[in-house]
Formats: structure tokens, C-alpha cells, sequence
């Protein structure tokens, strides 16, 4: 299984989930879009070396999964996907940082693991999000919120078009990459000169079908304005879905929750 | 003469998200013998060539293609063993020109530049191209790119051919020049089809697929007389009343 | 080069976001005044870029692969604004199906990858692009690959702007970009390469495209002082932003601070101060909890156990993650996460 054919697949089963119909397919995606981008900035204002207040975040994409009908199989199939930027950065902070920070059961930790263990949290925290937003939305009802949360219209449109045509070309460039590994036979990649011959072919065949599109378009009777996926009015649900998990962000972005959880347990325990 | 025999025992298929192309197919195809693989769409012909052309391994069961047990370790023996031309030949052009991509199997198989020039001679030779030797691929038409696509799979001189749609949207005069062509080759033919009409003229044995499973293997002119059996697999032929 | 959600601070990835905006605002009014209809182009040749990326080439001598980046053909091929467009579409689905890139840092993505060769390099190069009729491959080698890998060194250098200014990293600015400019240096030369070789083949097999795209660009006037001024917009709104951020690294907390008197809703602190210390009385097998800020030395005493803390400076209980009573709750939280989520979880529905 190629990388692009596996990732067509991962792409068409995400498209799947998106389709499903539970109570958070049916919240107003303006709100989720919403919610879910002040999740990540919440999360992403915590100071460097926040570990155990990032906890609480962790409910916002538990619940959602759960409610929303999306396995957590989900997050390990992507995972693989997600760029290791910000994890191979990171691991810098321990060679950094060498300040002693606290101590667990005797071993010293510095602070720069505390703040590289904060931005592994961060990133599966933003990452779920990302995934779980698109996974109870759809594309479709991302642009059509982003349109009309102020984004050009002429970019979601192509972001639509963008999608579809993903599968279209990228089946394509599966192909044209299996016709050649069935011939490289003793290659692991393809070289940098088929690479080019093959990317050259593979764009003039793209140039080929946006013509073709172009004029199937101004047949059926195009007139510049791509059609939008309709969205209704913002329901009641959507409402609370939206000030609810905004105020619990709110809150445990200011409340220490798990330190006086902590403390209380560990009274409890005496 | 053992080389080319094609053995599949149960041989299943499932794509990553579950849905299964192959459940159980069983056939032996012996050397020199060149067999319609029939059936509608989607019931498997093209997956099953995918599998015998080294593209991809069996989710479970046993194939042997010529010496080698298809796992992990021979497919790039299988590749080498059996020649596969895809359904859409554009797909299968990917350099500058025909002469190179004639030429890129064999220089990767790492011949030595003779060996190589000389097997482009012979695959262009083939199939009747060779004044078609610098052309760019998006310069041929679709009989030209059928014929070259032949060529760049014949250059790496396969035991076994694999065909999925070979006359898919070619003229009849097209048609006619690629089936007389075929019938030339002395290869191991295995032919993924629906044009019913060539699988009759080329192929003396059929196997008919209807939803990954192997409903019928025998004699082409038998299964294709069994008007029930044809049916049943979707390939009513019956001819549509004028009006 | 894509950067995640984990590195970045929401002022920097907020100011980039503003520029992203109106840039896209920009490309998307220019676009229209054009009048040529290029959505259905844009569209697949930016999946062609999508899927361009996911087939790796062997870069020769370095047994390492790479990838197509496509920015600068996208502007070669399509003209700045649509190609910023496509650009930031691409990175849009790459970053929310495939989290290549986070949302939030999708305005320092789009900025990185998009703004310089787009409106930076493009508009330089365009000229010598048909200057002398339709290019050969000489001429484009010469004129891609130092564009590709300015490009790409002004995208990189945005990169370790963005994430040094974000606060979250403790890799000094020398480390980091000796780091990011030589590789991207070394990738900048390929991509020129390639995009050179793809712009010939188009170049050989479909002449009238490059020239209807250059035409284009040839009939609008005032272009490069377009793009200087456009650079320089930029560069100062997400420049003096992200400064700005870096000055008061919990931005959120000092906005606070500043509009409510304090930083955030404290607890009361004997509380917290009784309770820390019981729990050193009780519990004397465990180790003392030193905490140590290592960004406020100055501000050591009295900052330990959480005590009193004094005007102006950060609370530490924002820091709780570093005492055993943070970890403790942070795991209780976690295990009431899991169980909200069983709780909610609906029956197991079809195949995946």
C-alpha cells in the first residue's frame, strides 16, 4: 500500500465519520469551528512548563469522541500523519534547560523536560481537536462556516473543489507511482530525474482536467459563483454547546483544578 | 518449464477498510496458456491482477507466480516475472519520451546500455512503433500510448503478461491490430476483460468472477454458451431488441 | 517546515493569522479584478501539488528523499494571488485532515510557505521568465533555483522568528537556525530544480500556458513596488506583533492582569499554604518539592510552596503542573476524562 493510496483511504474514511448523525453532527459547525479553535488557543496559552493544568483539557476531545461517534483508533491512525515538528524542537528543551524544576520519587527533573513533556500535551491535545472537529463536520460545513464567518468565498470554494479533486489526481498519481515501482525494480524511491519527467505528466494531465471541469462547469451553467453547502440558523443546542464549553475552558484555564484535586486527594488519604 | 506456472490456493483480498475484492480463489494457469479473467465491475478481475503483478500481497491464502512465493521479500521477483498494462495508459507514460520510457525497465533492471538499446529496438519492433521513438507521451493517440504502454512492459522481457482492459475505448481498427498483436505473443496471457468478443478470439480458457469469488473455469466457448452462468455473473449478452 | 499548535503562543499565532487574513483578503480582491475564471485550474493543480508531496524522490549523493513544495510553481503557473490562495487551501486541508500543521499556527504556515514565493520572489522573477520569448531550461534553472532558495530560507527564517517569539522553546537563535537554514538551503536547491524541469515540460508541450500567465503579470503595472510595499506590511504586522508577544510571554495573563487588577481568580492562599505544608509534615519519606522558575531567578524566595505572592509578579499556582499535588490531580482529571468519555460513548456503529 503506497503513501498516497493509504492516505486517500484515511482521507475517504475521515469523510465517512463526517457523515454520521449523532448529537454532535447535528451542532450548528460554526460553533464547533468556533469552539475548537479557542480550545487550541487556549491550550496553546499555558505557560512553558504547564503539565497537570492541561489536564482538564483533556475532557473537551474525550467527550467529543465519545458523543460524536469517533473511535479513538482514529488518533493512532493519523498520528502518523502529523508533522513531528514541534516533538523534534521540543527535545531540545532538556539539553537547554538543566535548571532542576522538581523531584519525583528521588530523580531530579529539569525544567526543560517539564516544558517538552507540556508541548507533547499540547500537540496531542491540538492535534485531537483538529481531528475530532473534522471528523463530526466535514469539509463541507467547515468552509460553508468559515464563509460565513468572514473567509473569501472564493477560497473555501476552492477548498471544496480542492478536496474533491485530491482523490481524483491523487488515484492518478498512484497509478503513474505503481507503474513505475513495477518497473524500478530494484529502486526504493524514484530518482530525481523520473521524478521530474513523472511530476511534468502528472501536472499536465491536471491542467488537462481543470479544462475539462472548467467547461463541464460552464455548461451545466457556471456563472463564477460556486454554490455553497446551506447552513441554518443557529440552533438553541449549538448555543449551548458553545458558551458551555467556552466557560469551562475559561475556567479551567484560570482554576488550578487538578492541584486542589490533588491536595484534596492526597488530605483524603492521610 | 516450470517457471511460469501461476498457482493461487484460496487466495483472499480485503482493502484496508474492510471491504473484501477476493474471498477464496483458487485456479492454476500453466505456461504458455493465456486466460480471460471475466466478470462485471467490481467483481475483483482488476484486483486479482494487482496481485499477480506484484502490486500488492494476499491478505491470506497461497500464490505462487513462476519460482517464487508472492510475500514480502519476492515482489520485486514477481515484478520482473510477470508484465502488467494498466487499464489507463496514461498512467503507465511517465518520461520524456517513448524511447526512454521504453528503456527505463531494463536500464533499471541494470543492463548494460547495448543490452538495453537493443531491447527497446525489439519491444518497438513489437508492437510497431518504432517511428514513435521521440515522441512525448502526451503527443501519441490512445492506440499509439496502448501500443507503447505494451512496449515499455516487453522491453523487461516478462514470462508472464498481465492485461487489465487491454481494448478498453480503442476503435475497431485499433481493436482488431491489438488483438492480432497479442496473438503473436507466446507469453502467458492473463487478460482481466468484458469485451466478451476478444476473450473468444484470444483466450481458449476463461475465469469468471462474480463478487470476488471464481464461479466458473473451464473452456471460454462452454462458459460463454451458459447463458444461466453468464447472467448469473452479469454478463448477460443477450442483444438488445431494435426498436 | 509545517509548524504545529505545540510550539506556538496564540499571540504569535494571532498576529500571523491577522496578516494571513489580509493578505488572503488582498490575493482575493485581485483575483476577482482579474475576471479570469481559475477556480477549477487552481483546484487541480493544487491537488497535483497535494499529491506531488506525497511521493518521495532519492535526493542523489545524501540517500535522503524529499518531496515537491510546489509554492513557487503554483506562482509561476497560476500568478501570485491565485497561487496564494491555492497555496494556503492546500495547507488548510493538510492541516485538518492530516495535521500537517496546526490550526492555529495556520496563519505562520500559510505566511511561511505562501507569502514569500508568491508575493516576494514571483513578482522579481517574472519578468526574466519570458523576457526573451518562452524560457529554456537553462534560463529557468538559473532564474528557479535562486528563487526557490530565497524562498525557502525567508520561510524558514520565519519559522524560527515565529517559534523563538512563542516562548515555548528553549533553543537559543543560533542553534535553531543553524539548524533550519542549511537544510532548507539544500531542499531550496531541489525544489528549484524540479520546479525548473516541470516548468520546461510545460513550457515544451503546452506553450500558451506560461504565456497567458506571464501576460498576466506583464499587463499590470507597478508591480515590484507592489510587492516591496507589500513585503515590508508584513513583515512589520507580524514582526512587531510576535515582539510584542515575546515581551510578555503569558500575553493572556498580562491582558488580564492588566484589565482586572490581577492575573487570574486566586484561590484562597492559606489554603493552599496549609495544605502544602501538611502535606511536608505527613509525608516525609516523599522529597521536598524545590520549585524553581528558572525564567524568574530573581523572584526565587517566597515563591516556594506556593506562599505569598508578591505584586506584579506571576502566580505560580498557574505553574501547578511542578508539585506532586498537580500530578496527582492532573491524573484524577485524566481518569474523569475517561470515564465522562465511556459515559458518552455511543454503541460501536458499522466497520472502521
Amino acid at each position: 500500500m503506497s503513501q498516497i493510496e493509504k492516505a486517500i483511504l484515511d482521507l475517504g474514511a475521515l469523510d465517512c465519520l463526517a457523515r454520521q448523525r449523532t448529537a454532535i453532527h447535528g451542532i450548528d459547525p460554526r460553533a464547533k469551528v468556533a469552539v475548537c479553535l479557542v480550545f487550541i488557543a487556549t491550550v496553546a496559552s499555558f505557560d512553558k512548563y504547564d503539565v497537570a493544568a492541561l489536564a482538564p483539557f483533556a475532557v473537551y476531545p474525550a467527550a467529543l469522541m465519545a458523543a460524536g461517534g469517533v473511535p479513538i483508533s482514529l488518533i493512532g491512525r493519523f498520528l502518523v500523519y502529523a508533522c513531528p515538528f514541534a516533538i523534534l524542537v521540543g527535545a531540545f528543551n532538556p539539553l537547554f534547560d538543566r535548571q532542576i524544576m522538581l523531584e519525583l520519587g528521588g530523580v531530579a527533573v529539569s525544567g526543560g523536560w517539564v516544558s517538552f513533556f507540556s508541548i507533547i500535551c499540547r500537540f496531542l491535545l491540538a492535534f485531537s481537536a483538529a481531528l475530532i472537529l473534522v471528523a463530526t463536520t466535514g469539509l463541507n460545513a467547515i468552509c460553508a462556516s468559515l464563509t460565513r464567518l468572514g473567509l473569501p468565498r472564493v477560497l473555501t470554494a476552492l477548498m471544496v473543489m480542492l478536496y474533491r479533486y485530491i482523490f481524483l489526481l491523487g488515484q492518478e498519481a498512484n497509478r503513474m507511482k505503481r507503474a513505475h515501482d513495477l518497473r524500478a525494480v530494484n529502486d526504493q524511491g524514484v530518482d530525481l530525474r523520473t521524478y521530474g519527467s513523472l511530476a511534468s505528466l502528472l501536472l499536465l494531465r491536471a491542467y488537462a482536467r481543470g479544462e475539462r471541469i472548467h467547461a463541464a462547469m460552464l455548461c451545466r451553467g457556471f456563472d463564477g459563483e460556486m454554490p455553497m453547502t446551506a447552513i441554518s440558523r443557529f440552533s438553541i443546542g449549538s448555543a449551548i454547546f458553545l458558551i458551555a464549553w467556552l466557560a469551562y475552558f475559561a475556567a479551567m484555564r484560570f482554576l488550578p483544578l487538578p492541584r486542589h484535586l490533588g491536595e484534596a486527594f492526597l488530605e483524603a488519604a492521610r | 518449464m516450470s517457471h511460469h506456472i501461476i498457482e493461487a490456493s484460496e487466495v483472499s483480498y480485503f482493502y484496508p477498510d474492510g471491504t473484501q475484492a477476493l474471498a477464496g480463489v483458487s485456479f492454476r494457469i500453466t505456461h504458455g496458456e493465456a486466460v480471460a479473467i471475466v466478470g462485471e465491475n467490481g467483481a475483483g478481475k482488476s484486483t486479482l491482477l494487482l496481485l499477480l503483478s506484484g502490486c500488492a500481497l494476499p491478505s491470506s491464502g497461497r500464490l505462487q507466480i513462476g519460482d517464487y512465493l508472492a510475500t514480502a521479500a519476492t515482489l520485486s521477483h514477481i515484478r520482473r516475472t510477470v508484465g502488467m498494462i494498466f487499464q489507463d495508459s496514461d498512467d503507465q507514460l511517465f518520461m520524456p519520451s517513448v524511447e526512454e520510457d521504453v528503456a527505463f525497465g531494463p536500464m533499471k533492471m541494470g543492463l548494460p546500455e547495448a543490452d538495453v538499446a537493443k531491447r527497446v529496438e525489439m519491444a518497438l519492433t513489437a508492437v510497431g512503433a518504432q517511428h514513435l521513438r521521440s515522441r512525448p507521451p502526451y503527443r501519441l493517440s490512445s492506440g499509439e500510448k496502448r501500443a507503447v504502454a505494451i512496449a515499455t512492459v516487453l522491453a523487461m522481457s516478462p514470462n508472464i503478461l498481465a492485461l487489465d482492459e487491454p481494448t478498453a475505448s480503442l476503435d475497431p481498427k485499433r481493436r482488431r491490430s491489438l488483438i492480432e498483436l497479442m496473438r503473436s505473443f507466446t507469453h502467458t496471457k492473463v487478460i482481466a476483460t468484458h469485451d466478451l468478443d476478444m476473450a473468444l478470439a484470444l483466450c481458449p480458457r476463461t475465469i469468471l468472477l462474480h463478487g470476488g469469488r471464481v464461479i466458473a473455469d473451464g473452456l471460454t466457448t462452454a462458459i460463454f454458451n451458459n447463458a444461466a452462468l453468464m447472467a448469473q455473473s452479469g454478463m448477460n449478452m443477450e442483444p438488445i431488441p431494435s426498436r | 517546515m509545517h509548524m504545529g499548535d505545540a510550539l506556538i503562543s496564540p499571540a504569535v499565532g494571532g498576529a500571523m493569522w491577522a496578516t494571513t487574513i489580509g493578505l488572503t483578503a488582498y490575493a482575493a480582491k485581485r483575483l476577482r479584478a482579474e475576471n479570469s475564471e481559475k477556480t477549477p485550474l487552481m483546484a487541480t493543480l493544487g491537488a497535483f501539488v497535494f499529491s506531488a508531496q506525497m511521493i518521495n524522490f532519492s535526493i542523489p549523493w545524501t540517500g535522503s528523499s524529499g518531496h515537491l513544495g510546489g509554492g513557487l510553481l503554483l506562482a509561476i503557473l497560476l500568478g501570485p494571488y491565485a497561487a496564494f490562495l491555492t497555496i494556503f487551501a492546500v495547507l488548510a486541508i493538510q492541516a485538518l485532515f492530516f495535521a500537517d500543521g496546526g490550526l492555529l499556527a495556520m496563519g505562520c504556515n500559510v505566511f511561511n510557505l505562501g507569502f514569500w514565493p508568491a508575493f516576494a520572489v514571483y513578482p522579481f522573477i517574472s519578468r526574466y521568465l519570458t523576457c526573451a520569448g518562452l524560457p529554456g531550461a537553462g534560463r529557468l534553472m538559473a532564474v528557479c533555483i535562486p528563487a526557490a532558495v530565497i524562498g525557502l530560507q525567508l520561510g524558514a527564517l520565519g519559522v524560527v522568528l515565529q517559534t523563538l517569539a512563542s516562548g515555548r522553546t528553549d533553543l537559543p537563535f543560533t542553534t535553531f537556525a543553524l539548524y533550519m537554514q542549511p537544510i532548507h538551503l539544500a531542499i531550496g536547491i531541489v525544489e528549484g530544480i524540479i520546479t525548473a524541469a516541470v516548468v520546461a515540460a510545460v513550457v515544451k508541450a503546452r506553450p500558451e500556458l506560461l504565456a497567458a500567465s506571464s501576460a498576466q503579470q506583464m499587463a499590470r503595472s507597478g508591480q515590484r513596488p507592489l510587492a516591496i510595499a507589500l513585503i515590508a506590511a508584513a513583515l512589520m504586522i507580524g514582526g512587531v506583533l510576535s515582539w510584542f508577544a515575546s515581551q510578555h510571554d503569558d500575553g493572556l495573563e498580562w491582558s488580564i492582569a492588566k484589565t482586572i487588577g490581577q492575573s487570574e481568580l486566586d484561590p484562597p492562599r492559606s489554603a493552599v499554604h496549609a495544605s502544602l505544608a501538611a502535606l511536608q509534615e505527613k509525608i516525609s519519606l516523599l522529597p521536598d518539592y524545590d520549585f524553581k522558575k528558572p525564567q524568574q531567578a530573581d523572584a526565587a524566595e517566597g515563591e516556594e510552596e506556593g506562599g505569598e505572592g508578591k505584586d506584579g509578579e506571576k502566580w505560580p499556582a498557574v505553574n501547578a503542573g511542578t508539585s506532586v499535588a498537580g500530578i496527582v490531580g492532573s491524573v484524577l482529571v485524566l481518569l474523569l476524562a475517561g470515564f465522562i468519555g465511556l459515559a458518552l460513548r455511543r454503541p460501536p456503529s458499522g466497520k472502521f
